[in-house]
């Protein structure tokens, strides 16, 4: 086995070690050393090599945007201009209400948006409101748009990889 | 409502560890001393307060967030029509396969026939169009999926609500 295929599987433990959380100790780093049977500087260098390589995004608290006041959470959806999706779509990523917004293909002719943003409000009205913003922002290159509420979760798991 | 409560037990502290940690968590020999020092609180604390937070939900995680994608992975969207006849047939088995990761209901202004949305997640990136297929196979419905072409930037932090 290579170096690097070496560095990827202990990248792989680490993950299915972290992936329900840091341990709640003082020394988590060492913690997860001792599991894996490794040290300290290297579980450190991995994370840090995993964070720059976007492998991991962050690390810190995942806040139930429930728990914490965000109660209605809205997918809008925008069909805008091709040619223009990637410079809308930059503007409202960095609108502070949305957190998550992505270019995704149409399927015609069922569904004719590729721009998808979500925001998280504490009431209906107040997502409505913010999506209101967004069409502002858009402006002439809106030609549809459309706002889903999340009205059950049916299931929600996240990612699990195999250990 | 349940999350309500919760939300209602969070106090100063909690609201600014929540609101102060949600990334750039240190990676050094005692990260929790480090956080705990820059809130001004002891580590002892954060570590109990951490705790309590994820004991009630108010937390689903504390950790690192992965982007299986560099890892040879995959994360897809993806949205069915669901008559509401069907649905409860249909939601059993969408829910049944492990690749599905999270699964909503949702509905919109212009009542849009996708009234089902969920995430796909898989090791590879031929467990997608596979996960559809038996999706396909067990509904007798189509799926629609809209994977990522591009993720514009956005700022990870949201803050706590409510009065202060």
């Amino acid at each position: 086995m290579t170096a690097a295929d070496e560095m990827e599987q202990l990248d792989r433990r680490l993950i299915v070690a972290t992936q329900a959380g840091l341990p709640l100790v003082p020394q988590p780093y060492h913690a997860l050393a001792d599991q894996l049977g490794t040290t300290p500087a290297l579980v450190m260098a991995r994370l840090r090599a995993m964070l720059e390589r976007g492998t991991i995004r962050r690390i810190g608290a995942v806040p139930n945007h429930y728990a914490i006041g965000y109660t209605a959470n809205g997918m809008s959806v925008w069909d805008v201009p091709d040619e223009r999706v990637d410079e809308l779509g930059t503007r409202i990523g960095a609108l502070d209400f949305v957190t998550h917004a992505y270019h995704r293909p149409r399927a015609l002719p069922a569904w004719s948006y590729n721009l998808f943003a979500m925001v998280h409000g504490s009431s209906r009205e107040e997502v409505l409101t913010k999506v209101a913003q967004i069409r502002e922002l858009l402006g002439a290159d809106c030609r549809a748009s459309d706002v889903l509420f999340s009205t059950k979760i049916l299931k929600k798991t996240g990612l699990r990889i195999a250990g | 409502m349940r999350e309500r409560t919760a939300a209602g037990e969070i106090d100063a502290v909690d609201r600014r560890i929540i609101d102060a940690l949600q990334g750039d968590f240190p990676i050094c020999e005692r990260p929790y001393a480090a956080a705990a020092e820059a809130l001004g609180i002891a580590e002892e604390e954060l570590l109990a307060r951490l705790q309590s937070l994820l004991d009630r939900k108010v937390l689903t995680r504390f950790g690192p967030m992965f982007q299986i994608e560099r890892m040879g992975g995959a994360f897809v969207l993806a949205a069915m029509a669901v008559p509401e006849a069907d649905w409860e047939r249909v939601n059993d088995a969408v829910n049944a396969l492990p690749e599905v990761a999270h699964n909503y209901r949702r509905e919109s202004a212009l009542n849009t026939p996708f009234n089902m949305w969920f995430v796909l997640a898989t090791e590879t990136k031929d467990g997608i169009p596979a996960a559809v297929g038996k999706i396909e196979a067990a509904t007798g419905l189509p799926v629609y999926a809209f994977p990522k072409l591009r993720e514009y930037f956005v700022e990870m932090k949201l803050s706590v609500r409510g009065a202060a």
